[in-house]
């Protein structure tokens, strides 16, 4: 607070002195600025009060102390007021008073620059704010910029420092004496700045405060301090200022100036003083790795634990340099060293992180909000009270029952009851009893066991009987005995007590006769009989005899044994005795002796007389007079003496009651009290009345009827079940008899089982009644004088019966055992099993005969008989458990129905099939809910198919070879489809996942070309595009695109030099032979071409699934369309998978047309005026593209070496490097599944013997002919028979069982016919036109290379253009494979020495020798001639066929059959296949000849015969049977030629003749 | 007889493809297609979607939000089906459509690569289901190939994104987890009750009250 003090003194300087002068003017003026500031904020604050304060001092000082404050953040805002020019403010002053505001200047400006230079000084130190008032604190961060403010902060300063101002005068004044300061420190002056000035650095306040201090004056200070003072009161301050004053302030000032003047520039350090004296503060580690010693104590060698085998950790990584770092600054640091471990290296802890990244659970922000701020939906429950078991809620509700049967009420007592009525239910519950005794009749069954144990014992004494049982004989027989002691005692009892019985009844009946006597009236119906039973007095004696004789005699054993006991204990008491008395005798000699020696010893030495041990008496010897007495007295008393007749009580209501009116008034008062008196029972469940039975009277009988079956729904358990009798007297409102609680039936007890059961109750009640009845809880007697008084209370039993009631399924509603409250059933454990152990425990019989041994049940009672039977049968016999182990055992409880009805069931039937992917229902779509909605001819095609399978259908195939290979091929094509179908679900990386292969360093090198390749190349370059998956497709989606270009050596008409000018056909005869014989044809342009027609207008109509499409017409042979056709493609069954495209059998038929229009006018006199033609189209020929084109290579099992495989392998990848679009053929897949090297195809095999007899001279015809035959083998794309499986190889011979293949089969069988004809063959592998890829034969003749295409028959050169063969990549031999590594494939411009390894490369070679594979072919083909019979058959029904199709195909016009042309045509069709050669000539002649008449236009169709169908698409696809004109006639010719091994060739000769008139 | 006994239920899916977390990658776009057995067929809406590009959010979720909208209806017959996608092989059995989803972005070279695949079940219960599918890759089979196909940009994918719809085959494929999709689905069914399927909520119908004790004679 010094600083403060400070302050307020140089405040106090230059003030001090102005209180007397200017004292009026301070009342008036000076007081009046602060008013009006405070005005503003306060005006509550009185004058008065700052009268009182009476300080102008204060009132100006108050704003110098905050001024400092205030200043540097009023800056900005006040600037403006303090910048203001002088002028007005001298203006305002006057004149006069500026010389000495002059000086104050000068003053003011001496004072400031010491100011700044100090403020240079001190700028590195903060600004001491602390140094404010405390209670300013709290607006100091927000110094506001108002004045309004400031003011209210100057009130309260004024406030706060009221305390301070009493010392204003004294230190003033000490200041006015005060030396100057001592150098060294700080003046005051300097002190008060360095607190309190703002040292704001900014540089306009340096220009503004020049022109401040004019204004401001003397008390520069202040000014500073207060520049928000409007001008206004540098003029009061400065009135305030004079003479005197002013001097002293400025000579104070005028001594401190000189110190502030002088200016030094500012202090700077050269960067090497400051890094020197940084080196001195500092420490910068170095970064050089430690040398190990310093990190080791002296002399310790590093000790390396891993080299010692000790296991450390992954030390964590840290780079070396922060380690160094560490480790020296650890070093100068600490030199303790305790930093490092043994080997040097700072102590480390393992590596913590884990070297597996896991992944903490994915919890997104949102779910967890979610999850905890969800609220669920949860229905209302019901209130269940606590102590109740709740039903599982998985059960229904409400579906447990009990089912509560009331039927009556009977009174044991009642306060009703006479004396009569009590001594009759007296009488009624003894003969209960004795009923019951009865029938368990204990006393025979004890007889019973006992002369069974007594049997044993016989048993068991005679060890000649049983001599295995002979160790145990003594110990069994004791246990016997004591048993039969037991048993006879109990006997005796049960026989006492069924004695004792029977006399109480009869002594009750007794009574109650002398009561009836007595009273004279009858009051119960009862009725005891006494049958006396008669019994054979003899027999009856003997047994009781024998009885009583087997009793005395045991009883005799057993006493004998106890004497014989008893002696024993008798001698050995007896000798202790003797012993004793012997020593006591000495003793008393001794005694007698040491008493004359000892007189006084005398009476000590006396024993005392009741020691003395009495002489033990022998027992008695038994005697059998005596036991015979014994039991039979018992037995008299016991027993029925023999002879006795056997008495039996029967009770019976055969009594009379005597009426009414034959009693006395009390007895009639009894029974019309009880009329009065009606009963009914309350059913409580659970301490809940649930239900009241109807009130019914009370009978005369003291029974009530009721009758009632209640059904109890309940969904808890039943803890309490009571009955609560009500009695109802008169109108007299109804009493609370009793309550009986029902027990709760067992889960076994259900309804119609459940016995009636009596359950007893009693009341506590006391009545007492004014008439004849005996009250109850009233002790009455039976006697006159009343003594021996009986006290009976108000008793009965209710009989009813408490069951499970039954479902409609005949299922019990029981709740769920476990629902059951256990506890209560503790007690009863021990006495009964299912208690104990739960019903349960009843299945388990281990449990039960556990409980049975525990519970020590007689195995003998008859009440335990079943029980212990099924105990010991289930324990005893091991039948019950299986020697065998089932494998599902749970399998049985799982079939909901049976096998047969779920077979029955179709929808079920059908998911079933699909699942297996049986073909006809693969790909069902949408199998119905509803077996209802499942046709039954769906199944049909499927039961049809199993039903044929072994069944070889002749209808469909012509004759029966061709059915049987049908047939197996069917069978193959189900097997490999089978096969197909596993291998289908064998996955590789590459069908699931698409990965670019690992490029070699030519290949990176070009994809890195490729990097800085041009996006969008000037040239581009084709891609090829990427398959598309499509799930959507539906009919119409997929376009087939035909484009057709152009076409060469189309044959032309030729004109006839006949008459008949306008006939127009082909010329030539058909099949792709056009293609392939050199051009002969030049178009011969005939000028008497009706309508200007040219030779030829061909079209070209390509047909697809019967959809026909066709180009524009062109002219000439050799014609340009150039045109796309479009032909929409319907999958089958609307499935459009791979699988199931590659299975669509159609072709793509593309045939060729002649268009020619025909004059149809017959008048010539019309043709001015119109002009009417009529198109007619005339085949020409046909390319037929199976519409199967891509195909699956599938994996199979392979037979072949593993090596050659691997080799196989390389080899293709190789040549698929080099050359992506060669095929490489090395293995293919046969008949079997399994995949064979392609060269064990081919071997020499002989042709028939009958092709190479035919031309004995000709080799080349023999060739021509051979490759005929392989020809007429029928073309079946494996594609098509396989279904998009894989691409099957068979061998020759079952090709030519089959008599169906592609072009493999054809190929190979060609040309192992070349080599068996000692041609130099192989096969080629490569693309042909309408094919694709494919398989062709190459032979060497003498000087060159021919071609051979083994489905055609037709050769072609190497040098042929027409040759379908476009491409080669390879040849395969009987022993090696070739791959073509020439630059190009076509067989125009390679080279086919396959001796030049430049040119092809080859399989086997030095490295792998060829390994001798041996032949996959058989040895020999072996033919059979072909029955000519049954191809002629054949022939007539083809005809006959083909004959009937077109005429279906004419609806609507009548088709004439020209018989005489169709004979001609038959003659002349085997011509055609005797020479294939040109006939055409010869031909036209004859036929021109025949058929002088006709306009005639047909063509022959050749082809291998497979089946009838596809001749019948041929014929169809020639579109004769468009033609129609009205006069048109037909003709069809078949001729079926037969060659070896039922190869057939087929002729048709199919022509349309319109006669010309 | 139509209304009276339905020969086939409804399953209508209102939803979006939602948001992705996807903690490396930018820029994202997806593509979702379901995937439905033999017994299934769309009968309105679209069956394949692809989306627009999206950046992640500036927030600390780093979320990627396409809000992608999802609109199919199908039919069917029975929710249990055989599904065989095309070009591929039969796959096993699965019941009901499932969504299949793809998410590709740019790679540092500016490729499209794949960045996960996933698929989930529609749920088959009506109401609204919140779904987030974790997404995967397939892994390169060797740190050469990861190189190279990183370089090129050509990262394995599986020959079609249905794969994940099935569990055939997977055996021999190794992925890597990448991210999550979050999906939103609203489903509506018609007549599934009716035709035996109950797919709703558990009935919540909870134990009826005691019914009134029946003692009166008979």
């Amino acid at each position: 607070m010094k600083s403060k003090e400070e302050k307020v003194k140089i405040i106090s300087e230059e003030f001090i002195d102005d209180g007397e002068d200017a004292e009026e003017e301070r009342q008036k003026k000076p007081l009046k600025i602060p008013r009006q500031k405070r005005k503003k904020q306060l005006p509550t604050a009185s004058r008065e009060e700052m009268v009182l304060e009476n300080s102008p001092v204060d009132d100006q000082q108050e704003p110098v102390q905050k001024g400092p404050d205030t200043r540097l953040l009023g800056m900005t805002s006040r600037r403006g007021p303090r910048s203001l020019p002088p002028i007005p403010s001298a203006s305002r002053t006057g004149f006069a008073e500026f010389s000495m505001r002059e000086r104050m200047r000068e003053k003011l400006q001496a004072a400031r620059s010491k100011a700044e230079s100090a403020l240079l000084q001190e700028i590195p130190t903060p600004r001491p704010r602390r140094l404010r008032s405390p209670t300013e604190k709290e607006s100091e961060t927000e110094f506001g910029t108002e004045l309004d403010r400031e003011v209210q902060r100057t009130q309260q300063d004024h406030d706060s420092q009221g305390h301070s101002r009493v010392k204003f005068h004294d230190s003033v004044r000490k200041i006015k004496s005060k030396p100057p300061v001592p150098p060294g420190f700080p003046s005051a002056e300097e002190a008060y700045n360095f607190f309190t000035f703002n040292f704001d650095p900014e540089p306009e306040e340096s220009e503004e405060k020049p022109k401040a201090k004019n204004r401001h004056g003397a008390n520069r200070e202040e000014k500073e301090g207060e520049e928000e003072e409007p001008p206004v009161q540098e003029g009061d301050e400065e009135e305030w200022l004079d003479g005197k004053d002013v001097e002293d302030l400025l000579l104070g000032l005028d001594h401190t100036a000189e110190d502030f003047v002088a200016v030094r520039p500012a202090d700077y350090q050269s960067v090497h003083v400051r890094l020197q004296k940084e080196k001195e503060l500092l420490f910068v580690p170095s970064r050089r790795t430690v040398p190990t010693y310093k990190k080791l104590p002296e002399n310790v060698q590093p000790r390396y634990l891993e080299d010692e085998g000790l296991y450390i950790g992954a030390r964590p990584e840290v780079p070396r340099t922060n380690q160094n770092i560490m480790e020296n600054r650890l070093l100068t640091q600490e030199p303790g060293r305790r930093w490092f471990g043994d080997d040097g290296r700072i102590l480390a802890l393992p590596n913590p992180i884990k070297p597996v990244p896991s992944r903490p659970p994915m919890l997104t922000q949102e779910q967890d909000i979610k999850a905890e701020l969800e609220t669920l939906y949860k229905k209302a429950v019901k209130y269940i009270h606590r102590s109740q078991h709740l039903i599982g809620s998985g059960d229904a509700p409400g579906n447990f029952q009990l089912d509560i049967d009331i039927s009556g009420l009977i009174f044991t007592h009642h306060p009703c009851f006479s004396r009569e009525h009590v001594l009759a239910a007296k009488l009624a519950q003894l003969y209960d009893q004795y009923l019951a005794r009865r029938q368990r009749n204990k006393a025979k069954f004890l007889t019973d066991k006992l002369h069974a144990l007594r049997s044993a014992v016989q048993m068991g004494l005679n060890p000649a009987k049983t001599p295995k049982t002979l160790e145990t004989t003594p110990k069994t027989i004791n246990e016997y005995k004591s048993e039969i002691r037991q048993t006879r005692k109990l006997r005796d009892a049960e026989q006492e007590k069924d004695r004792t019985l029977l006399k109480t009844i009869i002594k009750v009946w007794k009574e109650m006769k002398s009561l009836r006597e007595f009273q004279r009236f009858t009051n119960t119906p009862l009725k005891l009989v006494l049958r006396k039973e008669k019994v054979d007095q003899k027999a009856d004696e003997e047994a009781y005899e024998a009885e009583i004789q087997a009793e005395i005699n045991e009883l005799l054993e057993e006493h004998t044994e106890e004497y014989e006991q008893r002696m024993e204990v008798y001698r050995v008491t007896l000798q202790q005795w003797k012993a004793w008395k012997k020593a006591q005798r000495a003793k008393k000699k001794k005694k007698k002796q040491e008493a004359e020696e000892h007189p006084a010893d005398e009476e000590r030495e006396e024993p005392g007389p009741g020691e003395e041990p009495e002489k033990p008496a022998p027992p008695e010897p038994v005697d059998r007079a005596v036991i015979e007495q014994q039991v039979r007295e018992r037995a008299a008393q016991s027993r029925r003496r023999p002879g006795e007749p056997t008495l039996v009580p029967e009770l019976s209501l055969a009594g009379s009651v005597t009426p009414n009116d034959q009693c006395p008034r009390v007895e009639v008062m009894r029974r019309e009290d009880i009329k009065r008196r009606s009963l009914f029972l309350k059913v409580t469940f659970n301490n809940k009345e649930v239900s009241r039975t109807e009130s019914r009277p009370l009978g005369a009988d003291f029974r009530v009827h009721f009758g009632q079956i209640f059904n109890l729904q309940i969904f808890n358990w039943p803890e309490s079940l009571t009955l609560q009798v009500y009695e109802t007297v008169g109108h007299s409102g109804t009493t609370l008899l009793a309550e009986v609680f029902l027990p709760i039936p067992e889960t076994t007890v259900v309804s119609g089982r459940a016995p009636i059961e009596e359950v007893e109750f009693s009341s506590n009640q006391h009545v007492t009644l004014d008439h004849e009845g005996v009250g109850s809880g009233v002790p009455f007697s039976f006697e006159a004088d009343g003594g021996n008084q009986l006290i009976l209370m108000t008793s009965g039993k209710v009989s009813n019966s408490v069951a499970w009631a039954i479902g409609e399924n005949g299922i019990p509603l029981i709740p769920p055992l476990s629902q059951q409250n256990i506890g209560f059933r503790s007690a009863l454990k021990r006495a009964d099993a299912i208690s104990s152990i739960g019903t349960s425990g009843l299945t388990d019989m281990k449990k039960l005969a556990k409980w049975a041994a525990e519970s020590k049940l007689d195995p003998n009672d008859p009440s335990n008989g079943p029980l212990m039977q099924l105990i010991s049968v289930a324990t005893s016999g091991e039948s019950y458990i299986p020697d065998f182990f089932r494998l599902e055992q749970l399998q049985q409880e799982f079939n909901f129905v049976s096998d047969e009805e779920l077979n029955r069931s179709k929808r079920f039937r059908l998911l079933l099939l699909r699942s297996q992917e049986v073909p006809e229902f693969r790909h069902y779509k949408q199998i119905p809910l509803y077996d209802r909605e499942i046709m039954e001819k769906v199944f049909q095609d499927y039961e049809k198919r199993l039903r044929d399978r072994n069944v070889i259908e002749t209808k469909d195939h012509i004759d029966t070879h061709r059915a049987t290979v049908a047939k197996y091929l069917q069978q193959v094509r189900e097997s490999v489809i089978n096969r197909f179908l596993i291998a289908k679900h064998h996955f590789l990386l590459s069908d699931l996942v698409v990965e670019e292969e690992v490029p070699n360093i030519s290949i990176l090198g070009l994809s890195l070309f490729k990097l800085a390749e041009q996006k969008r190349p000037l040239r581009p370059r084709r891609k090829g595009r990427k398959k598309v998956t499509a799930q959507n497709l539906s009919d119409g989606d997929i376009k087939l695109l035909v484009n057709i270009i152009r076409a060469y050596d189309i044959p032309v008409r030729k004109p006839t030099a006949s008459k008949f000018h306008q006939t127009s056909r082909s010329s030539r005869t058909f099949t792709e032979k056009h293609a392939a014989s050199p051009t002969t044809h030049s178009p011969a342009h005939s000028a008497d071409y009706p309508l200007g027609q040219v030779l030829v207008r061909p079209f070209v109509e390509v047909s697809f699934q019967r959809t026909i499409c066709h180009t524009t017409t062109a002219e000439g042979p050799n014609p340009s369309w150039n045109e796309e056709l479009e032909l929409p493609f319907r999958a089958p069954n609307g499935d459009y998978s791979t699988g199931s495209l590659q299975s669509v059998k159609d072709d793509v038929f593309i045939n060729i047309f002649d268009e020619v229009l025909y004059d149809v006018l017959e008048d010539d006199r019309e043709r001015g005026s119109g002009i009417h033609t009529r198109i007619e189209r005339h085949w020409l020929g046909c390319v037929k593209i199976p519409f199967s084109t891509i195909y699956f290579q599938a994996r199979f099992d392979s037979q072949e070496d593993e090596k050659l495989l691997q080799a196989t392998e390389k080899f293709r990848a190789e040549c698929a490097l080099k050359f992506p679009n060669r095929q490489c053929l090395t293995t293919v897949v046969d008949v079997s599944g399994k995949t064979v090297f392609v060269t064990r195809y081919l071997k020499p095999l002989n042709p028939p013997q009958e092709l190479l007899d035919a031309y004995p001279n000709n080799p080349q015809a023999t060739a021509e002919l051979v490759a005929r035959y392989v020809s007429l083998i029928p073309f079946l794309p494996d594609t098509v028979s396989f279904a998009g499986v894989c691409d099957l190889w068979s061998t020759s011979d079952q090709f030519l069982d089959l008599l169906a293949g592609d072009e493999e089969e054809h190929a190979v069988l060609l040309c192992n016919y070349f080599l068996s004809m000692g041609k130099k063959a192989w096969l080629v592998t490569g693309n042909a036109i309408p094919e694709g890829p494919t398989a062709y034969v190459l032979t060497r003749e003498q000087s060159h290379y021919l071609i051979w295409n083994p489905c055609s028959g037709h050769f072609y050169g190497q040098f042929d253009t027409f040759c379908p063969l476009k491409s080669v990549s390879c040849l395969i031999g009987p022993d090696n494979i070739w791959f073509n590594i020439q630059q190009y494939d076509s067989p125009l411009r390679i080279n086919f020495d396959v001796t030049k390894p430049k040119l092809w490369k080859s399989f086997f070679s030095r490295s792998l020798p060829y390994p001798g594979l041996s032949s996959v072919q058989p040895e020999e083909l072996i033919y059979q001639r072909t029955d000519k019979v049954a191809a002629a058959e054949l022939q007539d029904r083809i005809e006959k066929i083909l004959k009937e199709k077109i005429m279906d195909w004419r609806p609507r016009h009548l088709t004439r059959w020209n018989r005489y042309c169709t004979s001609m045509l038959r003659h002349f069709l085997p011509l055609l296949e005797r020479n294939q050669e040109d006939v055409e000539d010869d031909h036209r002649a004859e036929l021109l000849k025949q058929l002088g008449d006709y306009r005639f236009s047909g063509f022959p169709l050749h082809m291998p015969y497979s089946e009838v169908k596809p001749l019948i698409e041929a014929v169809y696809s020639t579109g004769v049977h468009n033609i129609d004109a009205p006069n048109v006639e037909f003709a069809l010719a078949v001729y079926v030629h037969p060659y070896p091994r039922n190869v057939l060739s087929v002729w048709i000769y199919v022509a349309s003749l319109i006669r010309n008139r | 007889m139509a209304a009276a006994a339905p020969s086939v239920f409804l399953l209508m899916v209102n939803g979006q493809v939602e948001s992705a977390q996807f903690p490396e990658y930018d820029d994202l776009y997806c593509k979702y297609c379901f995937v439905y057995g033999q017994d299934w067929a769309p009968t309105a809406g679209l069956e394949e979607g692809i989306s627009q590009i999206t950046s992640k959010s500036q927030d600390a979720r780093r979320a990627l939000v396409w809000n992608f909208p999802i609109d199919v209806t199908f039919k069917s017959t029975n929710p249990y089906g055989c599904e065989i996608p095309h070009g591929l092989t039969p796959a096993l059995s699965f019941e009901g459509p499932q969504i299949v989803l793809s998410v590709y972005g740019p790679d540092v070279f500016g490729n499209d690569v794949v960045r996960g695949y996933g698929a989930v079940h529609v749920p088959l219960s009506p109401g609204r289901h919140k779904k987030t599918i974790p997404m995967f890759v397939p892994e390169s089979t060797s740190k050469l190939q990861k190189f190279t196909s990183w370089f090129m940009g050509r990262r394995p994918e599986y020959t079609d994104p249905k794969v994940v719809a099935q569990g055939e085959g997977r055996e021999v494929t190794r992925v890597r987890s990448q991210g999550f999709v979050t999906l939103l689905f609203n489903v509506v069914t018609k007549d599934m009750r009716k035709l035996g399927y109950d797919t709703g909520p558990p009935d919540t119908q909870g134990v009826s009250g005691p019914s009134p004790p029946q003692g009166l004679p008979r």
